[in-house]
Protein backbone atom coordinates (compact mmCIF):
# COMPACT_ATOMS: atom_id res chain seq x y z
CA UNK A 1 0.00 0.00 0.00
CA UNK A 2 1.67 2.89 -0.62
CA UNK A 3 1.13 6.69 -0.95
CA UNK A 4 -2.79 7.52 -0.55
CA UNK A 5 -4.39 11.10 -0.58
CA UNK A 6 -7.66 11.82 0.51
CA UNK A 7 -9.20 14.68 -1.54
CA UNK A 8 -11.89 16.40 -2.63
CA UNK A 9 -11.17 19.01 -5.50
CA UNK A 10 -14.15 21.20 -4.31
CA UNK A 11 -11.90 21.95 -1.56
CA UNK A 12 -8.82 24.47 -2.20
CA UNK A 13 -6.13 22.59 0.34
CA UNK A 14 -7.17 19.38 -1.63
CA UNK A 15 -6.29 21.29 -4.91
CA UNK A 16 -3.04 22.57 -3.85
CA UNK A 17 -1.93 18.94 -2.82
CA UNK A 18 -3.62 17.23 -5.74
CA UNK A 19 -1.59 19.77 -8.04
CA UNK A 20 1.09 19.73 -6.47
CA UNK A 21 1.91 15.91 -6.30
CA UNK A 22 0.79 15.87 -9.97
CA UNK A 23 3.18 18.31 -11.38
CA UNK A 24 5.75 16.87 -9.79
CA UNK A 25 4.86 13.50 -10.57
CA UNK A 26 4.32 11.95 -7.03
CA UNK A 27 3.04 8.49 -7.44
CA UNK A 28 -0.08 8.30 -5.40
CA UNK A 29 -3.58 6.75 -5.34
CA UNK A 30 -6.48 9.28 -5.49
CA UNK A 31 -8.85 8.38 -2.59
CA UNK A 32 -12.00 10.58 -3.95
CA UNK A 33 -13.86 11.99 -1.24
CA UNK A 34 -17.28 13.21 -2.28
CA UNK A 35 -17.42 16.25 0.73
CA UNK A 36 -21.30 17.18 0.08
CA UNK A 37 -22.75 13.85 -1.81
CA UNK A 38 -21.07 11.27 0.88
CA UNK A 39 -21.53 13.14 4.33
CA UNK A 40 -24.58 14.46 2.92
CA UNK A 41 -26.28 11.42 2.13
CA UNK A 42 -24.60 9.24 4.93
CA UNK A 43 -23.15 6.43 2.82
CA UNK A 44 -19.65 6.50 2.47
CA UNK A 45 -17.53 5.41 5.51
CA UNK A 46 -15.37 7.48 6.75
CA UNK A 47 -11.97 8.70 4.62
CA UNK A 48 -9.55 7.89 6.76
CA UNK A 49 -10.03 5.26 9.08
CA UNK A 50 -12.60 3.33 7.36
CA UNK A 51 -15.03 2.78 10.18
CA UNK A 52 -18.37 1.97 8.73
CA UNK A 53 -20.84 4.32 11.31
CA UNK A 54 -23.14 6.47 9.84
CA UNK A 55 -22.39 10.13 11.38
CA UNK A 56 -24.21 11.88 13.05
CA UNK A 57 -24.08 15.84 14.08
CA UNK A 58 -22.27 18.19 12.59
CA UNK A 59 -18.47 18.75 14.09
CA UNK A 60 -19.16 22.74 15.29
CA UNK A 61 -15.12 23.30 14.79
CA UNK A 62 -15.61 22.83 11.47
CA UNK A 63 -18.37 24.78 11.12
CA UNK A 64 -16.02 27.48 11.06
CA UNK A 65 -14.53 26.68 7.85
CA UNK A 66 -15.75 24.14 6.84
CA UNK A 67 -13.93 23.63 3.50
CA UNK A 68 -10.96 22.53 5.31
CA UNK A 69 -12.45 19.47 6.14
CA UNK A 70 -12.30 18.39 9.69
CA UNK A 71 -8.99 16.41 10.12
CA UNK A 72 -8.57 14.11 12.96
CA UNK A 73 -4.70 14.06 12.85
CA UNK A 74 -2.19 12.76 15.26
CA UNK A 75 -1.08 9.00 14.83
CA UNK A 76 -4.08 7.11 15.74
CA UNK A 77 -6.91 8.03 13.34
CA UNK A 78 -9.56 6.84 15.36
CA UNK A 79 -13.09 8.30 15.37
CA UNK A 80 -14.03 6.98 19.00
CA UNK A 81 -15.19 10.62 20.46
CA UNK A 82 -18.32 10.23 18.05
CA UNK A 83 -18.23 13.54 17.60
CA UNK A 84 -17.58 13.38 13.49
CA UNK A 85 -16.87 16.28 11.13
CA UNK A 86 -19.71 16.54 8.86
CA UNK A 87 -17.91 16.96 6.69
CA UNK A 88 -15.46 13.82 6.60
CA UNK A 89 -11.76 14.34 6.63
CA UNK A 90 -9.65 16.24 3.84
CA UNK A 91 -6.81 16.67 2.61
CA UNK A 92 -5.45 13.58 4.49
CA UNK A 93 -2.38 11.83 3.53
CA UNK A 94 -1.87 8.24 4.38
CA UNK A 95 1.56 6.78 3.85
CA UNK A 96 1.84 3.22 4.99
CA UNK A 97 0.54 4.18 9.27
CA UNK A 98 1.71 7.24 8.87
CA UNK A 99 -1.58 9.69 8.96
CA UNK A 100 -1.46 13.08 8.41
CA UNK A 101 -3.67 16.44 7.88
CA UNK A 102 -3.38 20.00 7.38
CA UNK A 103 -2.89 21.16 3.98
CA UNK A 104 0.72 22.77 4.59
CA UNK A 105 2.23 19.74 6.90
CA UNK A 106 1.09 17.33 3.94
CA UNK A 107 2.59 19.63 0.75
CA UNK A 108 5.56 20.23 3.13
CA UNK A 109 5.95 16.33 3.80
CA UNK A 110 5.05 15.58 0.16
CA UNK A 111 8.19 18.30 -0.79
CA UNK A 112 10.93 16.56 1.63
CA UNK A 113 9.95 12.98 0.91
CA UNK A 114 9.88 12.84 -2.96
CA UNK A 115 12.67 15.46 -3.11
CA UNK A 116 10.92 18.01 -5.21
CA UNK A 117 12.63 21.19 -7.09
CA UNK A 118 14.09 23.58 -4.48
CA UNK A 119 11.85 26.42 -5.52
CA UNK A 120 9.18 24.82 -4.33
CA UNK A 121 10.37 24.74 -0.48
CA UNK A 122 13.71 26.92 -1.12
CA UNK A 123 16.94 25.78 1.14
CA UNK A 124 17.75 29.25 1.11
CA UNK A 125 16.60 29.83 4.56
CA UNK A 126 15.40 33.61 4.08
CA UNK A 127 13.38 32.46 0.91
CA UNK A 128 11.95 29.47 3.01
CA UNK A 129 11.01 32.09 5.39
CA UNK A 130 9.35 33.86 2.96
CA UNK A 131 6.94 31.15 1.87
CA UNK A 132 6.47 30.30 5.52
CA UNK A 133 5.36 33.49 5.79
CA UNK A 134 3.12 33.73 3.41
CA UNK A 135 1.79 30.74 4.35
CA UNK A 136 1.03 32.06 7.70
CA UNK A 137 -0.10 34.73 6.76
CA UNK A 138 -2.82 33.51 3.93
CA UNK A 139 -4.93 31.41 6.67
CA UNK A 140 -6.04 34.56 8.54
CA UNK A 141 -6.29 36.78 5.54
CA UNK A 142 -6.76 34.93 2.07
CA UNK A 143 -8.61 31.85 4.19
CA UNK A 144 -10.94 33.86 6.20
CA UNK A 145 -12.92 35.09 3.62
CA UNK A 146 -12.37 33.56 0.24
CA UNK A 147 -14.41 30.17 1.27
CA UNK A 148 -17.10 32.08 2.05
CA UNK A 149 -18.15 33.44 -1.02
CA UNK A 150 -18.89 29.57 -2.16
CA UNK A 151 -21.15 28.95 1.04
CA UNK A 152 -22.82 32.55 0.40
CA UNK A 153 -23.56 31.70 -3.16
CA UNK A 154 -24.08 28.57 -3.39
CA UNK A 155 -23.50 25.99 -0.35
CA UNK A 156 -26.35 27.84 2.15
CA UNK A 157 -28.86 28.26 0.12
CA UNK A 158 -28.42 24.38 -1.08
CA UNK A 159 -29.10 23.74 2.60
CA UNK A 160 -31.40 26.16 3.42
CA UNK A 161 -33.46 26.69 0.09
CA UNK A 162 -32.53 30.08 0.62
CA UNK A 163 -30.59 32.57 -0.98
CA UNK A 164 -28.81 34.63 1.09
CA UNK A 165 -28.96 38.92 1.47
CA UNK A 166 -26.38 41.14 -0.88
CA UNK A 167 -25.15 42.69 1.96
CA UNK A 168 -23.62 39.07 3.17
CA UNK A 169 -21.56 38.82 0.57
CA UNK A 170 -20.89 42.81 0.24
CA UNK A 171 -19.22 42.21 3.51
CA UNK A 172 -16.78 39.26 2.54
CA UNK A 173 -15.88 40.93 -1.22
CA UNK A 174 -14.59 44.12 1.25
CA UNK A 175 -12.62 41.85 3.54
CA UNK A 176 -11.27 39.96 0.33
CA UNK A 177 -10.33 43.22 -0.87
CA UNK A 178 -8.32 44.29 2.02
CA UNK A 179 -6.70 41.01 1.77
CA UNK A 180 -6.15 41.08 -1.90
CA UNK A 181 -4.77 44.73 -1.90
CA UNK A 182 -2.16 43.64 1.43
CA UNK A 183 -1.32 40.62 -1.18
CA UNK A 184 -0.14 42.35 -3.78
CA UNK A 185 1.60 45.09 -1.82
CA UNK A 186 3.37 43.06 0.92
CA UNK A 187 3.70 39.67 -0.89
CA UNK A 188 3.71 39.64 -4.43
CA UNK A 189 4.72 43.12 -5.19
CA UNK A 190 6.62 43.52 -8.59
CA UNK A 191 7.89 40.32 -8.58
CA UNK A 192 7.02 37.42 -10.74
CA UNK A 193 5.91 35.41 -8.02
CA UNK A 194 5.68 35.10 -4.42
CA UNK A 195 9.37 35.19 -3.48
CA UNK A 196 11.00 36.03 -6.74
CA UNK A 197 11.53 34.31 -9.97
CA UNK A 198 10.41 30.89 -9.68
CA UNK A 199 6.85 29.23 -8.45
CA UNK A 200 6.68 28.24 -4.71
CA UNK A 201 3.89 26.46 -2.53
CA UNK A 202 3.04 30.16 -1.45
CA UNK A 203 1.84 30.73 -5.35
CA UNK A 204 0.52 27.44 -5.21
CA UNK A 205 -2.17 27.61 -2.18
CA UNK A 206 -3.01 31.37 -2.65
CA UNK A 207 -4.12 30.57 -6.38
CA UNK A 208 -6.46 27.49 -5.59
CA UNK A 209 -7.83 29.92 -2.79
CA UNK A 210 -8.52 32.80 -4.99
CA UNK A 211 -10.11 30.25 -7.71
CA UNK A 212 -13.13 29.77 -5.19
CA UNK A 213 -14.85 32.84 -5.64
CA UNK A 214 -13.84 32.63 -9.30
CA UNK A 215 -16.13 29.30 -9.47
CA UNK A 216 -18.98 31.17 -7.78
CA UNK A 217 -19.40 34.31 -9.77
CA UNK A 218 -17.10 36.78 -8.25
CA UNK A 219 -14.24 37.05 -10.60
CA UNK A 220 -11.59 38.79 -8.54
CA UNK A 221 -8.73 38.67 -11.08
CA UNK A 222 -10.79 40.80 -13.25
CA UNK A 223 -9.86 44.47 -12.24
CA UNK A 224 -6.96 43.21 -11.20
CA UNK A 225 -4.40 43.21 -13.83
CA UNK A 226 -1.19 42.06 -12.29
CA UNK A 227 -3.05 39.27 -10.40
CA UNK A 228 -4.41 37.99 -13.47
CA UNK A 229 -1.02 38.03 -14.44
CA UNK A 230 -0.01 36.56 -11.70
CA UNK A 231 -2.64 33.89 -12.17
CA UNK A 232 -1.51 33.27 -15.70
CA UNK A 233 1.77 32.63 -14.62
CA UNK A 234 1.08 30.08 -11.68
CA UNK A 235 -1.17 28.48 -14.14
CA UNK A 236 2.04 28.20 -17.27
CA UNK A 237 4.47 26.65 -13.75
CA UNK A 238 2.04 23.52 -12.99
CA UNK A 239 0.46 23.27 -16.49
CA UNK A 240 -2.23 24.43 -18.03
CA UNK A 241 -4.09 21.00 -18.18
CA UNK A 242 -3.58 19.79 -14.74
CA UNK A 243 -4.64 23.63 -13.11
CA UNK A 244 -7.96 23.30 -15.02
CA UNK A 245 -8.33 19.72 -14.68
CA UNK A 246 -7.99 20.36 -10.70
CA UNK A 247 -10.53 23.39 -11.24
CA UNK A 248 -13.35 20.90 -13.51
CA UNK A 249 -15.28 21.19 -9.97
CA UNK A 250 -15.33 24.37 -8.67
CA UNK A 251 -15.79 26.19 -12.32
CA UNK A 252 -18.92 23.64 -12.73
CA UNK A 253 -20.31 24.28 -8.96
CA UNK A 254 -23.69 25.08 -9.92
CA UNK A 255 -24.20 21.20 -10.58
CA UNK A 256 -24.19 20.87 -6.71
CA UNK A 257 -27.59 22.57 -6.68
CA UNK A 258 -28.41 19.40 -8.11
CA UNK A 259 -27.73 17.10 -5.46
CA UNK A 260 -30.28 15.81 -3.20
CA UNK A 261 -29.82 16.29 0.20
CA UNK A 262 -30.96 14.07 3.34
CA UNK A 263 -34.19 16.64 4.53
CA UNK A 264 -32.95 15.90 8.06
CA UNK A 265 -29.68 17.00 7.73
CA UNK A 266 -31.08 19.81 5.77
CA UNK A 267 -32.66 20.72 8.81
CA UNK A 268 -30.27 19.79 11.44
CA UNK A 269 -27.62 22.14 9.57
CA UNK A 270 -29.50 25.06 8.60
CA UNK A 271 -29.24 27.06 11.71
CA UNK A 272 -25.47 25.94 12.19
CA UNK A 273 -24.54 27.37 8.56
CA UNK A 274 -26.51 30.59 9.45
CA UNK A 275 -24.30 30.81 12.48
CA UNK A 276 -21.16 30.51 10.76
CA UNK A 277 -22.17 33.51 8.45
CA UNK A 278 -22.23 35.98 11.36
CA UNK B 1 16.28 21.18 29.09
CA UNK B 2 18.65 18.76 27.10
CA UNK B 3 21.36 20.91 24.71
CA UNK B 4 22.75 24.50 25.65
CA UNK B 5 20.50 27.11 25.78
CA UNK B 6 21.38 29.25 22.56
CA UNK B 7 21.60 33.22 23.29
CA UNK B 8 21.93 34.49 19.88
CA UNK B 9 23.05 38.37 20.09
CA UNK B 10 20.20 40.45 19.85
CA UNK B 11 18.52 44.07 20.46
CA UNK B 12 15.70 45.03 23.32
CA UNK B 13 12.50 46.28 20.62
CA UNK B 14 10.55 47.31 23.31
CA UNK B 15 7.00 48.23 21.44
CA UNK B 16 5.04 50.45 23.33
CA UNK B 17 1.44 50.50 23.10
CA UNK B 18 0.18 51.39 19.34
CA UNK B 19 3.89 52.46 18.45
CA UNK B 20 3.69 49.39 15.77
CA UNK B 21 0.97 51.65 14.43
CA UNK B 22 3.73 54.24 13.30
CA UNK B 23 6.07 54.95 10.21
CA UNK B 24 8.66 54.21 11.36
CA UNK B 25 7.51 50.33 12.48
CA UNK B 26 6.18 50.44 9.28
CA UNK B 27 9.63 50.21 7.95
CA UNK B 28 10.09 46.84 9.82
CA UNK B 29 6.44 45.45 8.87
CA UNK B 30 5.02 46.69 6.13
CA UNK B 31 1.81 44.98 7.58
CA UNK B 32 2.07 46.72 11.20
CA UNK B 33 2.39 43.83 13.03
CA UNK B 34 4.17 42.08 15.99
CA UNK B 35 6.11 40.16 16.15
CA UNK B 36 8.46 41.04 13.19
CA UNK B 37 12.12 40.18 12.93
CA UNK B 38 14.76 42.11 11.13
CA UNK B 39 18.19 40.43 10.42
CA UNK B 40 19.90 43.38 8.08
CA UNK B 41 17.88 44.35 5.25
CA UNK B 42 15.94 41.39 5.61
CA UNK B 43 12.40 41.60 7.32
CA UNK B 44 9.79 39.01 8.42
CA UNK B 45 6.68 38.67 9.75
CA UNK B 46 4.20 35.96 11.45
CA UNK B 47 5.42 34.35 14.47
CA UNK B 48 5.71 30.73 12.84
CA UNK B 49 7.88 31.73 9.88
CA UNK B 50 9.61 33.72 12.23
CA UNK B 51 10.72 30.76 14.69
CA UNK B 52 11.23 28.55 12.12
CA UNK B 53 14.19 31.04 10.86
CA UNK B 54 15.45 31.34 13.61
CA UNK B 55 15.74 27.41 14.47
CA UNK B 56 17.53 27.40 10.89
CA UNK B 57 19.95 30.31 11.27
CA UNK B 58 20.59 29.60 14.87
CA UNK B 59 20.91 25.93 14.34
CA UNK B 60 19.32 24.93 17.37
CA UNK B 61 18.68 21.31 19.07
CA UNK B 62 16.84 18.90 16.61
CA UNK B 63 13.84 18.28 19.25
CA UNK B 64 12.47 21.71 18.71
CA UNK B 65 11.91 21.33 14.82
CA UNK B 66 12.71 17.47 14.26
CA UNK B 67 14.87 16.63 11.12
CA UNK B 68 13.23 13.30 11.49
CA UNK B 69 10.13 13.55 8.35
CA UNK B 70 7.43 12.22 10.41
CA UNK B 71 8.35 14.34 13.74
CA UNK B 72 8.94 17.17 11.12
CA UNK B 73 5.04 16.60 10.07
CA UNK B 74 3.34 16.11 13.03
CA UNK B 75 4.79 19.78 14.24
CA UNK B 76 3.61 21.09 11.12
CA UNK B 77 0.61 19.61 11.44
CA UNK B 78 0.36 21.63 15.25
CA UNK B 79 1.40 24.48 14.05
CA UNK B 80 -1.24 24.81 11.23
CA UNK B 81 -4.18 23.33 13.21
CA UNK B 82 -3.44 25.29 16.10
CA UNK B 83 -4.35 28.68 14.37
CA UNK B 84 -7.66 28.49 13.73
CA UNK B 85 -8.20 26.58 16.89
CA UNK B 86 -6.28 27.18 20.24
CA UNK B 87 -5.20 30.42 18.97
CA UNK B 88 -8.46 32.00 17.45
CA UNK B 89 -10.20 30.62 20.19
CA UNK B 90 -7.89 31.26 22.96
CA UNK B 91 -7.38 35.25 21.38
CA UNK B 92 -11.23 35.47 21.12
CA UNK B 93 -11.68 34.52 25.13
CA UNK B 94 -9.21 37.12 25.82
CA UNK B 95 -10.60 39.91 23.60
CA UNK B 96 -13.62 39.19 24.71
CA UNK B 97 -13.34 39.33 28.43
CA UNK B 98 -10.04 40.98 28.73
CA UNK B 99 -9.06 43.35 26.47
CA UNK B 100 -12.48 44.95 25.47
CA UNK B 101 -13.60 45.59 28.42
CA UNK B 102 -10.28 47.89 28.91
CA UNK B 103 -10.88 49.28 25.68
CA UNK B 104 -14.32 50.20 26.42
CA UNK B 105 -14.52 50.50 29.93
CA UNK B 106 -17.37 47.91 30.35
CA UNK B 107 -17.98 44.50 29.57
CA UNK B 108 -19.44 42.56 27.27
CA UNK B 109 -22.64 40.75 27.40
CA UNK B 110 -22.05 37.29 29.99
CA UNK B 111 -23.26 34.87 27.26
CA UNK B 112 -20.85 36.54 24.68
CA UNK B 113 -17.90 35.06 27.42
CA UNK B 114 -19.85 32.13 28.14
CA UNK B 115 -19.95 31.48 24.42
CA UNK B 116 -16.44 32.28 23.77
CA UNK B 117 -15.07 30.11 27.15
CA UNK B 118 -17.11 26.94 24.96
CA UNK B 119 -15.73 27.44 22.28
CA UNK B 120 -12.58 27.20 23.91
CA UNK B 121 -13.32 24.20 25.29
CA UNK B 122 -14.10 22.19 22.83
CA UNK B 123 -10.83 22.92 21.29
CA UNK B 124 -8.90 22.01 24.75
CA UNK B 125 -10.46 18.99 24.35
CA UNK B 126 -9.27 18.27 20.93
CA UNK B 127 -6.02 19.62 21.77
CA UNK B 128 -5.59 16.83 24.56
CA UNK B 129 -6.98 13.87 22.53
CA UNK B 130 -5.57 14.32 18.95
CA UNK B 131 -2.72 16.33 20.01
CA UNK B 132 -0.96 15.58 23.44
CA UNK B 133 -2.71 12.18 23.79
CA UNK B 134 -0.64 10.17 26.55
CA UNK B 135 3.10 11.61 25.54
CA UNK B 136 5.29 13.88 27.41
CA UNK B 137 4.98 16.05 24.69
CA UNK B 138 3.23 16.73 21.59
CA UNK B 139 5.84 15.42 19.21
CA UNK B 140 7.00 12.66 21.39
CA UNK B 141 9.21 13.03 24.67
CA UNK B 142 11.40 16.44 24.05
CA UNK B 143 9.58 19.52 23.40
CA UNK B 144 9.31 21.35 20.38
CA UNK B 145 8.25 24.64 18.57
CA UNK B 146 4.68 22.85 18.85
CA UNK B 147 4.49 22.70 22.78
CA UNK B 148 6.10 26.15 22.59
CA UNK B 149 3.47 27.90 20.94
CA UNK B 150 0.66 25.87 22.37
CA UNK B 151 1.65 26.78 25.62
CA UNK B 152 2.19 30.57 25.43
CA UNK B 153 -1.61 30.63 23.39
CA UNK B 154 -3.26 28.91 26.48
CA UNK B 155 -1.64 31.95 28.83
CA UNK B 156 -3.83 34.52 27.27
CA UNK B 157 -6.90 33.40 28.25
CA UNK B 158 -5.16 32.26 31.72
CA UNK B 159 -4.62 35.90 31.91
CA UNK B 160 -7.77 36.95 31.20
CA UNK B 161 -8.47 34.64 34.03
CA UNK B 162 -9.81 31.87 32.60
CA UNK B 163 -7.84 29.34 34.59
CA UNK B 164 -8.22 26.80 31.97
CA UNK B 165 -5.64 24.31 33.51
CA UNK B 166 -7.68 23.78 36.55
CA UNK B 167 -9.52 21.13 36.01
CA UNK B 168 -7.47 19.64 33.09
CA UNK B 169 -4.78 18.27 35.07
CA UNK B 170 -3.14 16.43 31.96
CA UNK B 171 -2.56 19.51 30.83
CA UNK B 172 -1.67 20.94 33.90
CA UNK B 173 1.15 18.29 34.08
CA UNK B 174 2.35 19.38 30.10
CA UNK B 175 2.45 22.54 31.06
CA UNK B 176 4.63 22.06 34.08
CA UNK B 177 7.51 20.31 32.00
CA UNK B 178 7.53 23.14 28.96
CA UNK B 179 8.01 25.63 31.87
CA UNK B 180 11.06 23.03 32.91
CA UNK B 181 12.32 22.72 29.57
CA UNK B 182 12.36 25.96 28.65
CA UNK B 183 13.34 27.54 32.02
CA UNK B 184 11.19 28.20 34.65
CA UNK B 185 12.26 31.89 35.09
CA UNK B 186 12.60 32.67 31.73
CA UNK B 187 9.13 31.57 31.16
CA UNK B 188 7.71 33.79 34.06
CA UNK B 189 9.58 36.86 32.55
CA UNK B 190 8.22 36.49 29.67
CA UNK B 191 4.70 36.28 31.20
CA UNK B 192 5.21 39.28 33.55
CA UNK B 193 3.80 41.78 31.41
CA UNK B 194 -0.14 39.36 29.92
CA UNK B 195 -0.53 38.38 33.31
CA UNK B 196 -0.39 41.73 34.70
CA UNK B 197 -2.48 42.75 31.69
CA UNK B 198 -5.56 43.47 33.90
CA UNK B 199 -3.83 46.76 35.16
CA UNK B 200 -3.44 48.32 32.01
CA UNK B 201 -5.60 51.02 32.10
CA UNK B 202 -7.38 52.81 28.70
CA UNK B 203 -5.73 56.08 29.01
CA UNK B 204 -2.43 54.47 28.34
CA UNK B 205 -3.12 54.46 24.85
CA UNK B 206 -3.85 57.14 22.46
CA UNK B 207 -7.29 58.37 21.64
CA UNK B 208 -7.07 57.65 18.01
CA UNK B 209 -5.99 53.92 18.22
CA UNK B 210 -8.28 53.55 20.91
CA UNK B 211 -10.74 53.30 18.80
CA UNK B 212 -9.21 51.25 15.73
CA UNK B 213 -8.20 48.72 18.07
CA UNK B 214 -12.07 48.78 19.66
CA UNK B 215 -13.84 48.38 16.50
CA UNK B 216 -11.42 45.74 15.31
CA UNK B 217 -11.20 43.95 18.36
CA UNK B 218 -15.85 44.44 18.33
CA UNK B 219 -15.27 42.84 14.92
CA UNK B 220 -13.09 40.13 15.42
CA UNK B 221 -16.02 38.62 18.26
CA UNK B 222 -19.24 39.14 16.29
Amino acid sequence: MGLELYLDLLSQPCRSIYIFARTNNIPFEFKHVELFKDSVLGKKPAAASGAERPRTGPCLSCAEDPTSGCSTPGPSNSEGDGKISLLKKVPVLKDGDFTLAECTAILLYLSRKYNTPDHWYPSDIKKRAQVDEYLSWHHANIRANAPKTMWIKVLIPLFTGQPQPSEKLQEVMEGLSTSLKQFEERFLQDKAFIIGSEISLADLVAIVELMQPVGVGCDIFEDRPRLMEWRRRVEEAVGKELFFQAHEMILNIKELSNIQIDPQLKEHLAPVLMKMLK
Amino acid sequence: MSGRCVQPPTAELRVPVGEHRTEEFRKVNVLMKVPALRDGSFTLAESVAILMYLTRKFKTPDHWYPSDLQKQARVDEYLSWQQAHIRGKGSKLFVTKMLIPILTGQPLPPEKVEGATEELNVVLSQFEEKFLQDKPFIVGNDISLADLVALVELMQPVAAGYNLFEERPKLAEWRRRVEEAVGKQLFQEAHEEILNAKNVSADKIAPELREHFKQQLLKQVN
